[in-house]
Formats: C-alpha cells, sequence, structure tokens
C-alpha cells in the first residue's frame, strides 16, 4: 500500500512539475470542458482531468482516451479564469506514457495508404510529435 | 530592408505550395521582399508543451539562431506558433537558452523578431497602402476568415491578436474589397492532428465551422493553415462545392491582379 501511494505521489509530482501547472488552483467552473471542441468523443471531460488531479486520483487519467483526443488547441487555458494551461497537463499525461516506453501509439503501418498519401506533411509531423517519442 | 523567409515542410509540397507562390509573387509586387533562410529545418510542427522537454526546441532555435537579429517571416500558422513560442521561451528561459546554445555550439543572438506574413501587411505596408495596390477589388465575394488556434493562442505568447476577437484577417479581406463575413466559429479548433488518428473526431469539428460559415453566407473560407485547410476540405459541404477554402494570399494574388496559372492544388 506504502509503494503504491509512493508510485501515485510521484506521478502527481510529476504531471505538475511537467507541466507547470498548479492544478489546486482550478475551482471547477468548467470553462475548459465548455469551451472544449472535441468533448464529446472524450471519456473523460477536461474539468475532471482536473479533478482527479486535485483528488490525488491521477491513475485514471493514465488509462482514460481524454488525452490523447486533446487536440492542443489551447482554447480551454485562453478562458481559464486561473490562468491554467490545461494543454500542458494533458501533454504531461502523454509523455508519462510515451517516454518510458520510447515506444509509439501510432505508426506509419496504421495509417491507411489513401490518406497516408492525402494528408499534408504537417498533419503527419505533428502527429508523430504528439503520439510518438 | 529584405526579410527573412521560413517556408517550412508544408509549404514545400503540393498540399500548399499555392500559398507559397502566390505569397511570394504578392510580397514582391508589394515592395516586401523575402529570403529564404539557407538550409532551414522543419519547426517541428508542435511546440513542446512541457517544461523539461529541450531536445524538440532545438530545431526551431536553429532557425531564431540562424536569423541573428533580423525579423523572420512565416507564412504557415503551425511555424509561425512554433517560431514565435520558441522565441518566447530564448528570451525568457536563461537556463533553456544556455544549454540550446551550448547544444548548437553558438552564441545566443538576442531576440529575433518572428512575424506572420500578414503582421508584416499591416504594420510595414498598411491596410491603406494594400488597398491601393489593389488592381481587381473582391467586390461582391463573401469571404470569411478563419483563424483556428495556432496563430491567436496562447494569447500572452503569441501576441498577435485578439484571441477572441480578432480582426487582422477581417481587415486584410476588406482591403481587398471582398465582402467580409465574420461568423463565430472563426477561432473554434478544426481538430488539428487529429486527422492522422482521430478521422471523426476531426470531420465533426471542422463540419461545425463550415456549416457555421454557410450559415452566415460566406462563400469562401480562408486560412493560413495548411492543415486546417485539408481538414475543412474533408467536410460534405466543401466536397459538394457549396463553400470553398483558400490559403489567405490566394485572393491577395488575386487582387493584385498577378498571373498564378502555374499553382495548382
Amino acid at each position: 500500500m506504502q509503494k503504491q501511494n509512493n508510485a501515485v505521489n510521484k506521478l502527481h509530482s510529476e504531471i505538475m512539475e511537467r507541466s507547470g501547472q498548479d492544478f489546486y488552483n482550478c475551482i471547477q467552473c468548467g470553462k475548459c470542458t465548455a469551451g472544449c471542441p472535441v468533448l464529446s468523443a472524450m471519456d473523460l471531460h477536461p474539468r475532471e482531468v482536473l479533478l482527479y488531479l486535485q483528488l490525488g486520483q491521477e491513475e485514471k487519467l493514465l488509462s482514460s482516451k481524454t488525452p490523447w483526443i486533446c487536440a492542443s488547441c489551447f482554447t480551454c487555458g485562453a478562458r481559464c479564469i486561473k490562468n491554467l494551461d490545461l494543454s500542458r497537463i494533458m501533454e504531461a499525461i502523454r509523455v508519462k506514457i510515451l517516454r518510458p516506453r520510447g515506444a509509439a501509439c501510432l505508426s506509419p503501418g496504421e495509417i491507411p495508404k489513401e490518406q497516408l498519401e492525402k494528408l499534408p506533411q504537417q498533419a503527419l509531423v505533428s502527429g508523430f510529435r504528439k503520439y510518438t517519442r | 530592408m529584405s526579410y527573412l523567409y521560413f517556408p517550412g515542410c508544408t509549404l514545400k509540397d503540393k498540399a500548399a505550395s499555392a500559398m507559397e507562390k502566390t505569397a511570394l509573387m504578392a510580397a514582391a509586387e508589394l515592395g516586401l521582399p523575402l529570403e529564404e533562410i539557407d538550409e532551414w529545418q522543419c519547426c517541428g510542427a508542435v511546440y513542446p508543451l512541457t517544461e523539461d522537454e529541450l531536445i524538440t526546441l532545438v530545431s526551431p532555435s536553429r532557425t531564431i539562431f540562424a536569423a541573428k537579429d533580423r525579423p523572420v517571416v512565416t507564412l504557415c500558422s503551425a511555424c509561425y506558433h512554433v517560431l514565435k513560442r520558441t522565441r518566447q521561451r530564448l528570451a525568457a528561459d536563461k537556463d533553456a537558452r544556455d544549454k540550446i546554445s551550448s547544444y548548437l555550439e553558438e552564441e545566443y543572438p538576442g531576440e529575433t523578431p518572428v512575424l506572420h506574413y500578414l503582421e508584416l501587411l499591416r504594420d510595414e505596408l498598411g491596410w491603406d497602402a494594400l488597398k491601393e495596390k489593389v488592381k481587381m477589388p473582391l467586390e461582391g465575394r463573401r469571404l470569411a476568415a478563419y483563424y483556428g488556434c495556432m496563430l491567436l493562442r496562447p494569447a500572452e505568447e503569441m501576441a498577435f491578436d485578439n484571441p477572441e476577437r480578432p480582426r487582422i484577417m477581417e481587415d486584410f479581406l476588406q482591403a481587398l474589397g471582398a465582402e467580409v463575413i465574420t461568423f463565430p466559429f472563426r477561432t473554434k479548433c478544426c481538430g488539428a492532428y487529429l486527422a492522422v488518428t482521430e478521422k471523426q473526431v476531426m470531420e465533426d469539428a471542422s463540419n461545425n465551422i463550415v456549416k457555421m460559415a454557410l450559415e452566415y453566407g460566406a462563400e469562401e473560407l480562408t486560412t493560413s493553415c495548411p492543415l486546417c485547410r485539408y481538414n475543412l476540405e474533408q467536410t460534405p459541404a466543401v466536397k459538394e462545392g457549396k463553400i470553398k477554402v483558400s490559403f489567405f494570399s490566394e485572393p491577395l494574388a488575386e487582387a493584385l491582379n498577378l498571373e498564378v496559372q502555374e499553382v495548382t492544388n
């Protein structure tokens, strides 16, 4: 139990340090969720991501689809009344999963050939930057 | 004075070569010569969002270092976003600056200005001067500006325009003589790189934007982001020809009456 707590605490501080965001400042107003353009595909709402961090239940975030659906559009950050940049927290969760694996959540073979030929370079460079390390 | 020009990966490809060709022709016509940076490297397309990630800042930093203190001009919204934020980070974060300088084995050259082409038009030329250069005003053309995310947010770092109520692209289209349509979703995200992994999510996001533009009576959406253009073009309304999507420099070249028939997109 102690070991598990230490691991969870480590994850908690890693997300805070890597994102540079003090999520305890969040007052759960929900403006981030209200403005999110890809909310319908998320299993946890942006506000809930902050809530689980405040509750010390950050392990729930590692199995959530939400950080992978986030398109880093920065709308949540633009509207946050406490100046939190949630896109940085989403990135800190993604890199937590990607860095140790040194592996990919996306490989070129997964992209259908027809789509691969049509996609602009910018889509491929940004996609591989976000989903691989 | 000539400006340094950073093209980025996508403008050298068929997906966005139309933006480069029309913008460079227009710049020459308007007396704003752009000189392509030697041996430039891809900016990385996205800015790294964790405090401890410096390695992906190296490539955009090379551009900032190479420019010395000359202004760097970009066309692509993503290049503008990454280079501008890198510039801001190098200026504000001594630790990051020293590590990158040491890696590149080069002295930090000072605060290189990063400009978007639209800023060059607004601040160096001016809208009135642009209006005077217009030979074929786009009268009666119902054009809407689509900004997307990368030009505007985060507002403190990008310092481009009001993040919720921008006007630079509307002022630009107005100078070209178009009937400017301002619609509510012009700063909403198109789905960006979800085009690669979550096609349906991207299509839903883009569809909302295009439907809103149509509802407000736009016949053409204009953007400076190649990925926005691609995503918006995957929607039924664009595929059915109800509305088209262009790069902002295409109506510019048209209004200046420049011969651009070699551009195929």
